[in-house]
């Protein structure tokens, strides 16, 4: 008998066994294969634009992949620094052997959590309650709670050309009977699919034709633990490619060999928009000369070298062919065969904010199975449900964090509020207050509920009241601290205009020629460069943060006005026939949420507030 | 359900035919039962001669159009009488409606209707709202033109232009290692958002005039006893003209009177005495005046040619300074001992005789811009709403110049350019989130 069953060892079944099992819940995972934990079966590589943030949110709240990933690097830069600090995200190549290895060690370290190898059948109900699950070889195990996170592995079918086996990643058995049996037991299936490059032998390549991409010289980690387990001078590169014209007539030669062009005739699954294959790029973007391919290292310990940008569904031959026509493929040799994988989910609609189904009670799911890709965003989720299904436990009220203080927040909104067209992928387009979801204040905005959630531990809460207590103490000598004109021998030297008359330290650090640390001579105290960043990002963009802020505050009135669950739609006849049929289906709980709902207009908005104060 | 609305829906009075339009579920059962013939089963968008009888006397020779929903105007059942005017026919025929189960519509009810049954947009209402408001026949075209949806494809390329830019920015964001995708520079954004500013402002200027041919200028005439401010009224206004018609009890307080002419409505502030010409009207005080003058939107100063100015004119002069206004010089008929050296906006003009009365119909409408307006080609923007929605939209431009001024990081820049796309959205009732992600991922070549 256990309290919580996570069935699926990837990104999200990690973070919520082991939130599960750390706030104190005898927690079991059932996997398919142990070897398979915390695999990364497509590119090896974590974070990027947004999905770094997600990292740093997921360590903030006491998370595993920040930490996981930084004894795991490869290489690791930070992205977009020529341009404002929301917008900085963190990506690493992360080592393919190490990561899953440092995450089953994890895993295993912890108490109250058992790992179990096996497929699950069927999740077992009584007057709607979860009981338990049901495992193909007819055992049933007990467990208050079940979180599903089964990735891409519900009635998953991979496709090679003109051939479909059901078959998981790495030829791994799928799960053949769970998705039937939610179906069955009401759940809306519907069918998705992704893809994922061919893997070429390093040796086989001649790099001297392609352009190295190095990490940063910076030592830098997700987690806000800031420990240091690699070389900054020893990253690993990766390559930088592109396809040529041989490449593009090759393509469109065999273009009916593709499953996805017309190679399957049964192909169900929607494909995400953000990671077309080569076809659908060559095919869309026929005046684009050549496409951009990197070659990435996907371990130390083994030679494959995985060809992002490659992702294809052409038949063996036709690969090879395609491969070779590459600057510095010539000679390449295949050792893995780029395929589409085609999986069930369920409709994202139909779960709570706290990730638990509206169908059966005590039932989360999180990850793929919700319609979402990449390991980050299975990760956020894992975290959460992790979290919720603990909460559930104690009887108390589930974490629901906010548009306005997270990615994660984003993530969920976004799925229970709109559902998902394609496999959803976090963008920074999507935080509409991405400014307050940056990268360096993740901690500040979150650690917090790790901590009052047991998930972050004394002594790293200390040090972060400690960075906290340093911000004001910083602020407070930047604000208190005049420059005269006096110094303006040394304002010539660090090129900034010279002085008239007095202004506080803090105002000369709006002026955007002057970095923050020509100005820490004047400062009686010193500070880390965190605390310093913080100060320096305030004064900057102090304008544009107020602005966001007004927004998040505006809103705050539609996200507190809520529509009672049971509200009938029917009942308001001048609401466009769109916007009913969309609220009845998501059913809002407030109108803030409602507003967000592609379908209802802000007419049918103000028709809705209307009679909800009537 | 609804109950069914009746309510002529064309200006009583003169005109040849008249329409009574009826909406709603029993709107064929009403007027069949009042109508010669059998209309309860004829096709959708016909029309039918015949008679409006009652009690088998015939009302009116009449044409009814029968449109079933939801391909109308209201998406409901709709009955339209084409009667043959006369104030009283045209009421007999709306009582008749009335006495077999319609009610009388309030005003813009069928645009109500057709708003909230999802039939058209919310600028699209707000246009038709005008329509049935506007006085003029300029005022008319102008209504017209918003609902064909010049203002809308007007906004929408202007939006269209900053979908591109925006796109393009997030993808240099989400996808920065495609070294392949132009980079957009703060270069690119300042040329873009100089042309928005310029075709926003064009409309808010043309708006501002599109206002006050709907709404008229709120006019005073003002000027010492005697200076002959009735008879002048009379020359602007045309003999042939019944002088003013009297609207007292409109929200307009203050306003007494208004009139036309070449399409030009002004309304009249205080006539009490203008119409009159007893002693006691044209005795109206300075303090009196400078009142007149602080309401007013145009002021008409009349002084008289044959007099010098006195202390009182100075004051009103002085007065006038931040207004729209017009020094009237009357009676140049007679010797000059007026110094008018000093004085500015000045028409000479002689009521008596008629002379140079035209010079201050073109003054009024140089200083108000409507010179420029050309009448048949009107993209104006009419509604209250969308004019602060665009100023606003000119509040982020701003910022957005700011941003630029100060070397901003694009994506910061970016956050004002979305909030315009957004502002411009409302506008035209657009709302579809993934607009900028479908954008996005067609113009740009991105994923693994």
């Amino acid at each position: 008998m256990y309290e919580i069953i996570v069935v699926g060892g990837g990104h999200a079944g990690c973070e919520a066994s082991l939130a599960g099992a750390r706030m104190g819940h005898k927690t079991l995972l059932i996997t398919g294969n142990i070897d398979n934990i915390a695999d990364m079966p497509c590119n090896p590589s974590i974070g990027g634009s947004a999905k770094g943030i997600v990292v740093r949110e997921i360590d903030a709240l006491g998370g595993e992949m920040g930490r996981c990933a930084d004894k795991s690097l490869l290489q690791i830069k930070m992205l977009n620094r020529a341009k404002g600090p929301a917008v900085r995200s963190l990506r690493a190549q992360a080592d393919k052997i190490t990561y899953p290895k440092n995450m089953l060690k994890t895993l295993r370290s912890t108490s109250n959590l058992d790992i179990k190898e096996a497929l699950v059948k069927d999740i077992l109900v009584k007057d709607g309650k979860i009981t338990g699950v049901l495992l193909e070889d007819g055992t049933v195990i007990d467990s208050s709670i079940v979180i599903l996170t089964t990735g891409t592995y519900l009635n998953a079918d991979i496709m090679i050309g003109s051939t479909r086996h059901r078959e998981g990643p790495h030829g791994e058995r799928p799960s053949n009977y769970l998705s039937d049996n939610l179906a069955k037991k009401g759940f809306k299936i519907r069918r998705l699919k992704t893809g994922t490059p061919p893997r070429i032998l390093r040796s086989s390549i001649d790099f001297s034709k392609t352009k190295p991409e190095y990490g940063d010289n910076e030592r830098l980690t997700f987690s806000f633990e800031n420990n240091i387990y690699y070389d900054v001078n020893k990253q690993e590169p990766c390559f930088l490619t592109y396809t040529t014209k041989k490449t593009h007539e090759i393509i469109n030669k065999n273009l009916s060999k593709s499953s996805m062009y017309g190679g399957l005739d049964d192909i169900k699954g929607v494909g995400p928009r953000y990671c077309p294959s080569i076809e659908d790029k060559v095919v869309r973007f026929n005046d684009k000369e050549r496409h951009q391919l990197f070659l990435e290292p996907e371990s130390l310990f083994y030679d494959d070298i995985y060809l992002q940008g490659f992702s294809t569904s052409m038949p063996t031959d036709v690969q090879e062919e395609m491969v070779h026509s590459l600057p510095g493929l010539e000679n390449a040799k295949i050792l893995k065969y780029a395929y589409a994988i085609e999986y069930d989910a369920i409709d994202s609609r139909d779960l709570k904010f706290s990730l638990e189904s509206k169908l059966i009670e005590n039932l989360y799911t999180a990850g793929q199975i919700n319609g979402t890709s990449g390991y980050e965003e299975a990760a956020g989720q894992g975290l959460v449900a992790g979290i919720n299904a603990s909460l559930k436990l104690d009887g108390k009220e589930p974490l629901i964090l906010k548009r306005s203080e997270s990615y994660i927040g984003v993530l969920i909104d976004d799925l229970i509020t709109k559902g998902i067209r394609d496999p959803y992928r976090l963008l920074t387009s999507r935080a509409e207050y991405r400014l307050l979801l940056r990268s360096d204040n993740a901690d500040l905005r979150l650690t917090d509920y790790g901590y009052k959630l047991g998930l972050i531990s004394d002594k790293r809460y200390e040090l972060f009241l400690e960075k906290k207590k340093n911000i004001e103490k910083c602020m407070k000598e930047f604000n208190d601290i005049r420059i005269t004109p006096k110094e303006n021998e040394y304002l010539k030297e660090i090129k900034t205009e010279v002085l008239t008359s007095g202004i506080s330290l803090y105002e000369l650090l709006k002026r955007p020629e002057i970095g923050v640390q020509s100005l820490t001579k004047y400062l009686t105290n010193s500070y880390d460069n965190e605390v310093l960043e913080q100060i320096s990002l305030s004064a900057k963009y102090d304008g544009y943060i107020k602005k966001a802020m007004v927004e998040v505050h505006k809103m705050e009135k539609a996200e507190n006005t809520r529509i009672p669950l049971d509200f009938d739609y029917d009942s308001l006849h001048n609401l466009a026939s769109e916007a009913k049929q969309k609220l009845k289906e998501v059913r809002p709980d407030t109108i803030g949420q409602a507003m967000r709902i592609s379908g209802v207009n802000p007419a049918d908005i103000s028709i809705l507030t209307m009679y909800l104060k009537g | 359900m609804e109950d069914t609305i009746a309510a002529i829906s064309t200006a009583l009075g003169v005109g040849a035919i008249s329409i009574i339009r009826v909406s709603g579920t029993k709107a064929i059962e009403i007027v069949n039962s009042i109508f010669s013939k059998d209309i309860s089963n004829v096709s959708s968008h016909t029309i039918h001669y015949g008679f409006i009888v009652e009690k088998n006397e015939k009302v009116d020779e009449v044409l009814v159009s029968v449109m079933r929903g939801p391909k109308t105007f209201t998406v409901e059942d709709v009955v339209e009488i084409n009667a043959h005017g006369g104030i009283n026919t045209t009421n007999k025929i709306l009582e008749l409606l009335l006495v077999h189960g319609c009610r009388l519509a309030e005003p813009g009810e069928f645009t109500k209707r057709a708003f909230l049954n999802g039939r058209i947009d919310l600028t699209e209402a707000e246009g038709v709202m005008d329509l049935i408001n506007s006085e003029t026949d300029v005022a008319r075209k102008m209504a017209l033109n918003q609902v064909n949806g010049k203002v809308s494809s007007m906004i929408s390329m202007l939006r269209d232009n900053l979908a591109g830019i925006i796109s393009n920015i997030e993808v240099n964001i989400d996808y920065p290692e495609y070294d392949d995708i132009k980079v957009m520079t703060l270069a690119d954004i300042s040329l873009q958002i100089g042309k928005i500013e310029e075709n926003i402002n064009k409309i808010l200027k043309e708006s501002q005039s599109g206002e006050i041919l709907k709404n008229g200028i709120k006019t005073a005439i003002v000027g010492k006893p005697n200076v002959g401010k009735s008879s002048l009224l009379n020359r602007l206004i045309g003999e042939e003209k019944a002088i003013v018609t009297s609207i007292k009890g409109t929200t307009r307080d203050s306003v007494e009177a208004t009139f036309n002419f070449d399409n030009i409505v002004l309304n009249l502030v205080d006539t009490a005495g203008i119409r009159d010409t007893s002693d006691l009207v044209e005795s109206i005080g300075v303090s009196k005046s400078l009142k007149l003058i602080e309401e007013a939107d145009l002021i008409l100063f009349v002084l008289n040619y044959n007099e010098v100015l006195s202390e009182e004119d100075y004051v009103i002069l002085d007065k006038l300074q931040n207004k729209n206004y017009i020094t009237i010089i009357n009676k140049i008929d007679l010797d000059k001992k007026i110094d008018d050296s000093k004085l500015q906006n000045v028409v000479y003009v002689s009521a008596l005789e008629d002379k140079n009365i035209e010079d201050i119909k073109l003054k009024i409408k140089k200083l108000f811009n409507l010179d420029k307006i050309k009448t048949d080609d009107l993209t104006y923007l009419t509604s209250a709403r969308s004019k602060a929605i665009l100023i606003k939209v000119l509040d982020s431009v701003k910022a957005v110049k700011d941003g630029l001024i100060k070397d901003m990081p694009i994506d910061m820049i970016e956050i004002d350019l979305k909030n315009i796309w957004n502002l411009l959205g409302e506008i035209i009732g657009e709302s579809y989130d993934e607009e900028l992600l479908d954008e996005l991922f067609s113009r740009f070549c991105v994923g693994k």
